[in-house]
C-alpha cells in the first residue's frame, strides 16, 4: 500500500446524505408516476375460482389491472430458479402472478395501477376474488409426514435432499465412529422463522422511452446487474436497450439478491404497456408476507468423543423449512451443512438435510445465511460435550480446533460456490485466547458466586465461527482519472449502506496515490459498469475491493507509463504522492495526474486551456509513432476483474454475559464480546460497525424475533407491532477487539465481514442462559415466557417468588 | 397500507369541532395524537367515514392543577403531563405510568385523553384512571357529562362513550394523605405494551398501618382488572403486610389470556411478583409521605 489511507477508521463519506435526509431511496423517484399495489392471497393455500374487477374499475384514477391471464410470453412463465442444484430435484418456483393456485398467504394475484397508491389500494379492497381454500402445511415437522402436499407434484413435500459425509482418517463412517466412541450424546435442536427486515422494503420504478425503445428500471436491489438481465430475458428486450439502477438502499441483508420479484418485471412491463412512467414501493406487510423469510429449522444431532472432549464423530439430521417456493434453490441449508464445522476438525462428518416445502413465505438467505443455525448446532453440541465430561467449554472447543500450523486445512465438503471447502488462514487459539481475557472468562466463576449471594442469578457463554466470505465468481471495478484530476471509481455490485462509497475509495485513493477526496464511486449502476455478480456472502470488500485495487494498478502502470515518457525519466523511479507523479528522490520534478491525463487522450479538438496540451499541434513526441501506440487506448482508465479460486474464511468468537430475572424470568445481556478476524482491515471503524449491526440482528434472533404461523397458515405478526425487533435499548455495548490473518488469496489479503455478527449470537446466548439457569436450551430465540415455562418443566425447581 | 377514503374536517372551536361529530355520528372518528389511529387507518382496519382532527383546538390542551386532583385536556400530550412538575407533585402516579408508555417521539404526540378514549386493556393510563377512581368528560353539541372509571371501559377498545361524543378531559384526583403510589410492569422491550403491569396505591393511619391498599392490572383482562387488596394485607405497618396474599388475591381475580408474546400462566405468575412489588414501592412512598 503506498499511503495510509487502507487500514485507516476514515469517517463514513455517504453518512452527511444518508443522516440529514438527502439519500435517494426508490420512493423518493419519480413522485409523477403511477403506482403500482396488489391483491395479495389471504389464504395459505386455494384454487382461485374467479376474479371479479367490476366494482374496482369504478375507481376514479386506475388506470389498469392485470391477472396472470394478462401476461405475454415469458412472463407468464414461472420466475427463474436462481441457483439449480442436482440435489434440488423438485425445484419449483411462482409465478409473477398467482396462476390458479396460491401457496401463501401474501402471494400476488392481481395488480393494479393508479394514479397513486391510495387509489390503487381502494380498487385492490375491491376486487373480489373466489377462491376455493386448500388444507394448508404449516410447521415443517408436519409437512415432512403430511399427506398433504404444497406442490402436487412434489412428493413427501421434500424439494431437495442432500447427504454430506467425511470420514474419519481412519476410514471410519461418522455413524460407526459415534458407537465406537468412549461418550456419545443425541439431541434435538429448534430454531424459527425470522427474516431481514431492511428499514427499506423493495421497491421498483420503471419508465420506458417510447422514441429511443429504451428501458431503465430503479430497483431497491442487491444486484442490478443481474436484474438488468432478468428483465431483458422476460421481457425480451435487446440487453443494450435496458439499463438498471439501484439507488440509494435502505438495507438489503439478503432478502434483496432474491430476483426477479415478480414486481421486478411487472412494473417494467406495465410501464412499457401503459407508456407511463410506473412505481411501486412495498409496504411492510408486504414485506412480512411477500418477501422471503429465513432460519427455520429442526436438527437432530449425534455426538461421539473421547475423554477430552474431541470429536470423533457427528451426524447432524437437518429439516430445513423452505416455505411455498426454491428460487434460490438449497443454498441456506447448503451452508448451514458445510459451515456447521466451524473452527474445528471432526473426526468424522454426516451432514444429511431434506428441505420442506410448506404453504409459507419462502425461505432465501438472511445475513449469515444458514450459519446461525449451523453455529447453534455446533456450538451447543460443544456446551453440551463440556457439561457431559465436567470440563470447561472452552477446553472443549480448543481441544477441537484447527490450529494454526495446519491451513491450508481441508474440510473434505463442498461449499455453496460448489468449490472446495478449504480454509485459507486464521488463528483460533489466538482469537479465544483474545476473547476470554475480553471477557474474563477464567474470573467469572468469582462473579457469578458474588451474584448468587445478592440472589442475583448470570452466566457467560460463548460461540464460535468460520465464515465463507468473497464467494466468486467474480466482480470488476473501473477506474478513469479525467483531466480535471479527478478518479471516478465504478463497480457493478450495489450498495446498501455497507460504507462502500468510502472504503472503494480508500482503496483507490491508497492504490493511486490520490487524496481521497478525489475519488468518487459509483456501485450498482449498470450504465457505468455491466458485469457483476452482486452484493451477499460479505463478499463486496473482498471482491469488488480487489477488482478496484487491480484496475488501479493498470491505471497507474499507464500514468507512470506516460509520465516517464513526459518527464524524461525511467517509470521505475516514479511514484505518486497527492495526485502528482514524481520522480523519487527529485523533488521539482513532477507532473499533475490531471495532466497525465490530458496527454494519454490525443485530441483534435481543444475543449479548454488543459486540453489544448494535447491537441495536434502541441508537438508531438515522436512522428513514427501514431497518436494512439499499438497496444494503448485513449484515456487514463483501466478495467480489470477478480476472481477467486475459491471463497475466504473468515472468523470469530463472541461471549456474553446475561442475567434472568429469578421472579419475572426476564434477560438481560450485561456485556457482550466479540474477537473479529476478516484479514486486513479495510476500515476498522466500518468493520466495528458491521460487527455492531450484525450483533443487534443477532440479538433479535436470539431473544425477540420470531415469526409466529398458526394451523391455518396465517402470519399472526405481519408488523412491527408484534414482531418484535430489538430497540437500541436491547442492544447491550459490543466490546470488539481484531485479529488480523490475512488472506493468502487476493491481493489485498482482506476476508469479508458484512454477516459475521449476528452469526453465533443465538448460540452465545443459549450458552449465557443455560450457565445462568442451569437448564438446557435448544430451542431459540427464548421469551421471558419460555425461560418461565422451562423453569416450571425442569425436574427439582420451583419458580421463585409467587 | 393506505387508508381508504374519509373526509376530513379540521375545527377551528370546540363548538365547531362537537358539531362536526355530532354530524358524522357513528361514521365519524376522532383524531388527537393519531399514535392508535393512524395505524388503524393504514392498515384499513377501520374506514371511518369523517374524521375530526382536535389538534388546532389549543383550549383543548391544557393541564391544570385543582385542590383534588389534576385535569387533563383532551390535547394535553403525554409527554406535557409526564414532564410537569406541578402534575408529578399533585398526582405522582401520572409520571410513574407515563414513563412505562411508548417512546419519547411517541409521548410527544399521543394523548393522554386519546389513550383513554381508546380504551386498550394494555395500556397504563386507563389503570391509572381506574386506580384512583378518575372520570372522564363527554361532551355533545349542548351537553356534557362526567363518566367515572369504572363505567367508562367496558370491553377492549370499548367505552361508554357514545357515537358523536368527543371526551374533553379526564380528571385524576389527588391522593389521599399519608399515601404512596407506584407502578411496575413487565414488557417484552422497552416502552412496549406491557405483557402485565400493575398500579398500586396504599394509604396509611397516623400510625403507619395500612389502611388502604389497591392496584389496577394492565393486559391481565379485559379492561383495567381494580383490585381491593386491604383485607389481604392486613391492617398492619408495611415491614409485616401479607404482600404474598394480596398477590393471591390479584391472582384470583384476574383474566389473563395468552398471546404470542407470552402465555396466560406466565402473565399471571407475573400479576403475583408484580403486585407484591407495586405494593411494596407504594407503601415505602406512602412512609416517606
Ligand atoms: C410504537 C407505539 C408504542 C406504544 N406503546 C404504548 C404503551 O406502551 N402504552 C400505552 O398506553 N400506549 C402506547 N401507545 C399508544 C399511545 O399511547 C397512543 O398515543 C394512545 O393510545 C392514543 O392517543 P392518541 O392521542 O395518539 O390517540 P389517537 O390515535 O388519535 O386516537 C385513538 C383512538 O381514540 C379516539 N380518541 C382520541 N381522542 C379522543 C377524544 N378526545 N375524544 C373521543 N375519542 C378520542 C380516536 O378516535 C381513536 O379511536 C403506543 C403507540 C405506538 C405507536
Amino acid at each position: 500500500m503506498t499511503t495510509k489511507l487502507f487500514g485507516e477508521p476514515v469517517r463514513r463519506r455517504e453518512d452527511p446524505r444518508l443522516l440529514t435526509g438527502r439519500g435517494l431511496y426508490l420512493d423518493d423517484l419519480a413522485p409523477g408516476a403511477l403506482q403500482a399495489a396488489f391483491v395479495r392471497s389471504p389464504h395459505a393455500h386455494a384454487r382461485i375460482r374467479d376474479i371479479d374487477v367490476s366494482a374496482a374499475i369504478e375507481v376514479d384514477g386506475l388506470v389498469a389491472i392485470y391477472t396472470w391471464e394478462d401476461l405475454p410470453g415469458a412472463l407468464a412463465e414461472p420466475l427463474p430458479l436462481l441457483i439449480p442444484h442436482p440435489a434440488l430435484t423438485h425445484g419449483r418456483t411462482a409465478y409473477p402472478l398467482a396462476r390458479e393456485i396460491v401457496r401463501h398467504v401474501g402471494e400476488p394475484v392481481v395488480m393494479v395501477v393508479a394514479r397513486d397508491r391510495y387509489l390503487a389500494e381502494d380498487a385492490c379492497a375491491l376486487i373480489e376474488v373466489d377462491y376455493e381454500i386448500l388444507k394448508p402445511v404449516v410447521g415443517v415437522e408436519e409437512a415432512a409426514q403430511s399427506a398433504q402436499l404444497v406442490h402436487a407434484d412434489v412428493p413427501g413435500n421434500v424439494g431437495a435432499h442432500l447427504v454430506q459425509e467425511v470420514p474419519s482418517t481412519a476410514g471410519l463412517g461418522a455413524r460407526e465412529a459415534i458407537d465406537a466412541a468412549p461418550h456419545t450424546l443425541a439431541f434435538r435442536l429448534d430454531i424459527e422463522r425470522s427474516a431481514s427486515m431492511p428499514l427499506e422494503g423493495r421497491g421498483v420504478h420503471a419508465r420506458w422511452d417510447a422514441d429511443d425503445r429504451s428501458l431503465r428500471v430503479h430497483s431497491s436491489t442487491q444486484t442490478s446487474t443481474s436484474v438488468r438481465m432478468a428483465i431483458a430475458a422476460k421481457l425480451g428486450l435487446p440487453l443494450p436497450k435496458v439499463e438498471v439502477v439501484a439507488p440509494d438502499v435502505g438495507g438489503g441483508f439478503g432478502v434483496k439478491i432474491v430476483h426477479p420479484w415478480p414486481e421486478e418485471i411487472l412494473v417494467p412491463w406495465a410501464a412499457i404497456t401503459l407508456g407511463r412512467e410506473v412505481k411501486w414501493t412495498e409496504d411492510r406487510r408486504e414485506h412480512f408476507v411477500s418477501s422471503a423469510h429465513e432460519r427455520a429449522q429442526v436438527q437432530s444431532v449425534r455426538v461421539g468423543f473421547d475423554d477430552e472432549g474431541r470429536i470423533l464423530g457427528l451426524d447432524v439430521e437437518i429439516l430445513h423449512d423452505h416455505g411455498a417456493y426454491t428460487p434460490y434453490g438449497i443454498i441456506v441449508p447448503i451452508i448451514t451443512s458445510t459451515q456447521l464445522l466451524g473452527p474445528y476438525k471432526i473426526g468424522a462428518y454426516r451432514v444429511e438435510f431434506s428441505s420442506i416445502y410448506t404453504n409459507t413465505v419462502q425461505v432465501t438467505p438472511y445475513r449469515g445465511a444458514g450459519r446461525p443455525q449451523a453455529v447453534f448446532c455446533m456450538e451447543r453440541t460443544m456446551d453440551h460435550i463440556a457439561e457431559h465430561l465436567g470440563i470447561d467449554r472452552t477446553a472443549v472447543r480448543a481441544a477441537n480446533f484447527v490450529q494454526p500450523d495446519e491451513f491450508p486445512y481441508d474440510q473434505g465438503l463442498i461449499f455453496q460456490d460448489g468449490r472446495p471447502l478449504i480454509y485459507d488462514s486464521g488463528d483460533y487459539p489466538e482469537s479465544l485466547r483474545l476473547l476470554k481475557e475480553l471477557i474474563g472468562w477464567d474470573d467469572f466463576p468469582g462473579l457469578k458466586a458474588r451474584a448468587a449471594a445478592e440472589g442475583r442469578a448470570i452466566g457467560i457463554g460463548i460461540g464460535c465461527y468460520v465464515e465463507g466470505t468473497g464467494v466468486g465468481p467474480y466482480e470488476g471495478g473501473h477506474v478513469q482519472i479525467t483531466s480535471d484530476g479527478r478518479v471516478h471509481v465504478s463497480t457493478g455490485l450495489t450498495s446498501q449502506g455497507q460504507g462502500h462509497e468510502t472504503v472503494f475509495a480508500q482503496i483507490a485513493a491508497a492504490e493511486l496515490g490520490v487524496p481521497l477526496e478525489r475519488v468518487s464511486v459509483v456501485t450498482g449502476d449498470t450504465r457505468r459498469f455491466g458485469y457483476a455478480v452482486g452484493t451477499f456472502a460479505s463478499r463486496a470488500a473482498v471482491m469488488s475491493g480487489n477488482a478496484i485495487a487491480l484496475a488501479c494498478r493498470k491505471v497507474k502502470e499507464k500514468a507512470l507509463r506516460i509520465a516517464a515518457e513526459a518527464l524524461e525519466a525511467d517509470p521505475r523511479d516514479l511514484e505518486i504522492v497527492d495526485g502528482e507523479v514524481r520522480v523519487v528522490g527529485a523533488p521539482g520534478s513532477a507532473i499533475p495526474l490531471a495532466t497525465v491525463a490530458v496527454l494519454s487522450n490525443p485530441l483534435r479538438y481543444a475543449f479548454d486551456a488543459e486540453a489544448a496540451r494535447a491537441t495536434q499541434f502541441a508537438g508531438a513526441s515522436s512522428f513514427d509513432r501514431p497518436p494512439v501506440a499499438e497496444g494503448e487506448e485513449p484515456g487514463l482508465e483501466g478495467r480489470d476483474y477478480y476472481s477467486p479460486i475459491r471463497s475466504t474464511f473468515a472468523s470469530g468468537m463472541h461471549a456474553a454475559i446475561v442475567e434472568t430475572d429469578p421472579l419475572t424470568a426476564e434477560i438481560r445481556i450485561l456485556r457482550y464480546a466479540v474477537v473479529h478476524d476478516c484479514g486486513n482491515l479495510i476500515n476498522p471503524m466500518i468493520v466495528e460497525g458491521q460487527i455492531h449491526g450484525g450483533v443487534a440482528q443477532g440479538v433479535g434472533g436470539a431473544l425477540y424475533e420470531k415469526m409466529v404461523y398458526d394451523g391455518h397458515g396465517q402470519l399472526l405478526n405481519a408488523s412491527f407491532m408484534d414482531f418484535l425487533m430489538p430497540y437500541a435499548t436491547e442492544v447491550p455495548f459490543v466490546e470488539t477487539a481484531h485479529l488480523q490473518t490475512p488472506s493468502p488469496l487476493n491481493p489485498l489479503g482482506i476476508k469479508g465481514a458484512g454477516e459475521a455478527g449476528v452469526i453465533p449470537v443465538s448460540a452465545v446466548i443459549a450458552s449465557a442462559i443455560e450457565d445462568a439457569e442451569g437448564i438446557r436450551i435448544d430451542r431459540m430465540p427464548i421469551s421471558p415466557s419460555d425461560l418461565f415455562d422451562l423453569r416450571r418443566a425442569a425436574p427439582g425447581r420451583s419458580t421463585a417468588g409467587t | 397500507m393506505k387508508p381508504p377514503p374519509f373526509e376530513y374536517h379540521a375545527p377551528r372551536s370546540l363548538g365547531e369541532a362537537l358539531d362536526a361529530l355530532a354530524g358524522a355520528g357513528e361514521h365519524g372518528k376522532v383524531l388527537a395524537g393519531g399514535q392508535s389511529l393512524i395505524p388503524l387507518l393504514n392498515m384499513r382496519l377501520v374506514a371511518p367515514a369523517h374524521l375530526v382532527d382536535i389538534n388546532r383546538l389549543a383550549e383543548l390542551a391544557a393541564v391544570d392543577v385543582e385542590p383534588g386532583g389534576v385535569r387533563v385536556g383532551a390535547l394535553a400530550r403525554h409527554a406535557a403531563v409526564e414532564r410537569s412538575g406541578e402534575v408529578a407533585a399533585a398526582q405522582p402516579l401520572l409520571r410513574q405510568a407515563l414513563r412505562l408508555v411508548a417512546h419519547p417521539v411517541i409521548r410527544n404526540r399521543g394523548t393522554v385523553v386519546g389513550s383513554l378514549a381508546h380504551a386498550d386493556p394494555a395500556a397504563e393510563l386507563p389503570a391509572v384512571l381506574a386506580l384512583l377512581k378518575g372520570s372522564i368528560r363527554l361532551a355533545r353539541p349542548g351537553a356534557v357529562r362526567d363518566v367515572a372509571a369504572e363505567d367508562f371501559f367496558t370491553g377492549p377498545l370499548e367505552s361508554a362513550m357514545d357515537p358523536g361524543e368527543l371526551a374533553v378531559s379526564a380528571f385524576f384526583p389527588a391522593p389521599p394523605p399519608r399515601s404512596g403510589t407506584a407502578f411496575r410492569e413487565v414488557a417484552r422491550r422497552h416502552g412496549d405494551y406491557a405483557l402485565a403491569g400493575i398500579a398500586a396505591l396504599v394509604a396509611l393511619d397516623d400510625e403507619e398501618r395500612i389502611t388502604s391498599a389497591t392496584v389496577a392490572c394492565v393486559s391481565l383482562g379485559p379492561v383495567p382488572v381494580l383490585v381491593d387488596v386491604t383485607e389481604a394485607v392486613g391492617h398492619r405497618p408495611p415491614e409485616s403486610a401479607d404482600w404474598a396474599s394480596a398477590a393471591r388475591a390479584v391472582q384470583d381475580r384476574i383474566e389473563p389470556e395468552a398471546d404470542i408474546h407470552a402465555t396466560a400462566a406466565y402473565r399471571r405468575h407475573l400479576a403475583g411478583v408484580l403486585t407484591e412489588q407495586a405494593l411494596r414501592d407504594a407503601a415505602r412512598e406512602a412512609v416517606g409521605a
